[in-house]
């Protein structure tokens, strides 16, 4: 069994959390306790229905408002995968956590009202998976039942989407027609849509292909700390402790450390349950390498002819989750792999528009939920690839010195 | 491990080596990183992921059990076996002393679940902790569902909801100031089902009352409570010998135990599978205060 993580965006109105609802409660994840708690809850709140969304809404104050404020992390299984949903809210003023729901993600789910058509928060949803190039886009258009199952509305809704997707990155895009409320085309195929030769949601969540989508050509390997026992069994014991970012590491292999630039071999890979022959992603594992060479956290373990470049100038895409803006010449800590440093925003080339993708290049800060490209003047070169690359080795996150709050988002060179 | 060709891990290797990357990330990251350690099942999986992540180097962080003076003797038997086999060092937080003490008070009903908060922040600052590892999980309950994996306590130890550190890919932000900290939970994304596959994968021994075994129990609010010295039934309460076992493992004034025949780790995952209660519902009085009660207790610092 594997496992698939997927990021959905929305809020109440667009069926949202009834879809997820449908999901857990088809799958059988919800229990009776909680279905239980949030039927008295509706109750209680005069409701006459049982709100779905209050399975989702874990906070207080979400409850209160009857909105989603916070990413929500849920999981289910069938027998053939186990889910990981990073349930967003999606208004603009929460952009930041639509971003932090998709920078993990496999597969997003964009949920489209089938009477309202494209809205802005659905193109934001499309732009944002693109930014964070989410391997796998689903656009499933809801309420299905409301447009009297209709093909034509489907066909219409689709090809708007696939218009604005033209000037978007969506390397894999399937559109499922479904009503969340009655449960067509979500577990089983609908028999009010015979038009539609697709198969389910649940079905393409449980067999879309995402084995193809890791990074297994690029040796990439931060050293995240070195492990040296010095005890009297492990006297000479040196391992170089990380979690592999991309490709495929052997026993044997010629490798090369950066930034010293030396190269040595591996010895051995020492896996969490004993020896291993090979490592790659997401495995954590400790390597050994035949010569001792400088190494330690912040450093990655690469091939000769295939590395990342060191660099002090990063260009990226940079999304601001702060309420006071980024501007030039602001300072801030970076956070790269296993590297921290210092940076300097040298530029701010353009605000895009997540809605209408329009590059505003008279911008001169980015405020909170703002997406910006950036220039930044590091203190220290930085082991960087491109974010289209390599997800690992080509984002960062950034920290205020004061604060020390996450501040913002970056991916390089998008 | 099995290396499959198609170089794909199963769920289990996935969250296991996401475990690894956090528990490193703390010590790498945090001055005076320690394990929080109950002696329950979660905490249990979280120990021998540190003790595979720096294999075959010590783990190098204290184990800290918040005692609560109501304990069930098998789990602390067990606690004290498993320090003295991984050579660990062991740092208790008594709440029995604190009482004595005078700095908490027991409420009403004998329950010192509330109370342990002051005596796991006083035991941290005592040590001055930067970093505490759990073993909390997402899918426990609904406030939990929302909080990072690296979640940022402030110098009263509190957690506050509506101002979370976003937290991206796999870069955790572990920056506080002086008398501040990190509460980390390595596995936010396990379900209940993946801990018990993963104690049977690997051969984790856990204390013998998560097993089915026979024990004299009373009903309290709809749920099995155990007869002993710190749960006695009230007057015209009858107790009965049932077989049962523990899904948590808690304070055994409140922590109920569920009827089972399940004796085996074969029996345990089949039972988690087809059960329709949460854990947490199913045999914990802590969380059914109220619809916010595990919200309002981690605002104060509690777990």
């Amino acid at each position: 069994m594997d496992l698939l993580r997927f990021a959905t965006a929305g809020s109440v109105d667009d069926g949202k959390s009834t879809l997820i609802g449908r999901l857990l409660y088809d799958s059988k994840s919800i229990f009776e306790d909680q279905l239980e708690s949030i039927e008295l809850a509706s109750k209680n709140r005069g409701a006459e229905t049982t709100d779905l969304a209050l399975l989702t809404d874990g906070l207080r104050a979400e409850r209160e408002q009857g909105i989603t404020i916070d990413v929500a992390y849920r999981y289910f299984a069938t027998p053939k995968r186990k889910f990981i949903i990073a349930d967003t809210p999606g208004h603009q003023q929460y952009t930041r956590n639509m971003v932090t729901g998709a920078s993990t993600a496999d597969l997003a789910i964009i949920l489209v009202d089938a009477r309202k058509g494209l809205t802005e928060q659905s193109r934001r949803h499309a732009t944002i998976s693109s930014l964070l190039r989410v391997p796998h886009v689903v656009l499933a258009v809801n309420k299905m039942d409301l447009v009297d199952w209709s093909e034509e509305r489907f066909d219409e809704i689709y090809r708007e989407f696939t218009e604005f997707a033209s000037k978007l990155d969506i390397p894999d895009l399937t559109a499922i027609p479904v009503s969340a409320l009655l449960g067509d085309n979500i577990v089983d195929r609908s028999a009010n849509m015979d038009w539609y030769g697709g198969t389910s949601l649940l079905y393409h969540l449980e067999n879309v292909h995402i084995g193809s989508d890791r990074n297994l050509q690029d040796v990439r390997f931060p050293i995240q700390f070195v492990v040296r026992p010095q005890t009297a069994e492990h006297p000479d014991y040196r391992g170089f402790a990380g979690q592999v970012a991309s490709g495929i590491l052997k026993v044997g292999d010629e490798v090369m450390a950066l930034p010293s630039g030396l190269s040595t071999r591996v010895a051995a890979i020492d896996g969490p349950n004993g020896p291993v022959d090979a490592a790659y992603p997401p495995m954590s594992v400790t390597v050994r390498l035949e010569d001792e060479i400088d190494l330690s956290r912040g450093d990655i373990l690469c091939r000769k002819g295939n590395h990342p470049e060191p660099t002090q100038d990063v260009e990226a895409t940079v999304c601001w989750m702060d309420a006071s803006a980024l501007k030039v010449r602001d300072k801030v800590s970076i956070l790269h792999t296993s590297r921290m440093a210092r940076a300097m925003v040298k530029d701010i080339a353009y605000e895009l528009n997540v809605n209408t993708l329009h590059r505003d290049q008279e911008a001169t800060e980015l405020g909170l939920n703002s997406i910006g490209r950036v220039s930044l003047r590091v203190t220290s070169p930085l082991l960087v690839d491109d974010y289209a690359e390599n997800r690992i080795t080509g984002s960062f996150i950034l920290i205020d010195e004061a604060t020390n709050r996450t501040v913002g988002a970056g991916v390089i060179r998008n | 491990m099995t290396q499959p060709a198609s170089h794909a891990l199963s769920q289990l290797d996935a969250l296991e080596a996401e475990a690894i990357h956090i528990i490193r990330e703390v010590v790498a990251q945090m001055e005076r990183p320690a394990l929080l350690f109950s002696g329950g099942k979660d905490s249990i999986c979280l120990l021998h992921l540190a003790i595979k992540a720096f294999a075959p180097a010590p783990v190098p962080m204290p184990v800290v059990h918040i005692d609560t003076g109501q304990n069930f003797p098998e789990v602390i038997e067990y606690r004290d076996r498993v320090v003295e086999q991984y050579g660990l060092k062991l740092v208790v937080g008594s709440v029995q002393e604190a009482i004595d003490a005078g700095k908490v008070r027991e409420a009403p009903d004998g329950s010192r679940n509330r109370i342990q908060t002051p005596v796991l922040l006083e035991t941290i600052e005592d040590n001055r902790f930067d970093a505490c590892m759990g073993g909390a999980r997402r899918d426990e309950e609904k406030a939990r569902a929302k909080e990072r994996v690296f979640s940022f306590r402030d110098e009263f130890g509190q957690w506050d909801p509506r101002n979370q550190r976003p937290e991206l890919w796999n870069l955790y932000n572990g920056k506080v100031h002086p008398g501040e900290s990190i509460r980390v939970f390595p596995l936010s994304n396990w379900t209940e089902l993946d801990i018990w596959d993963y104690i049977r994968s690997r051969e984790i021994e856990v204390p013998s009352i998560y097993y089915a075994h026979e024990r004299e129990v009373f009903v309290r609010d709809g749920m099995w409570m155990a007869a002993n010295e710190f749960a006695v039934p009230p007057e015209g309460v009858p107790t009965e010998v049932r077989m049962v076992r523990y899904r948590t493992v808690g304070d055994a004034t409140l922590t109920a135990a569920v009827e089972s025949q399940a004796d085996t780790i074969d029996k345990i995952i089949e039972e988690t599978a087809a059960t329709r209660l949460t854990e947490r519902g199913a045999t914990r009085g802590d969380d059914r205060v109220s619809e916010a009660a595990m919200e309002d207790r981690k605002k104060e610092g509690y777990f």
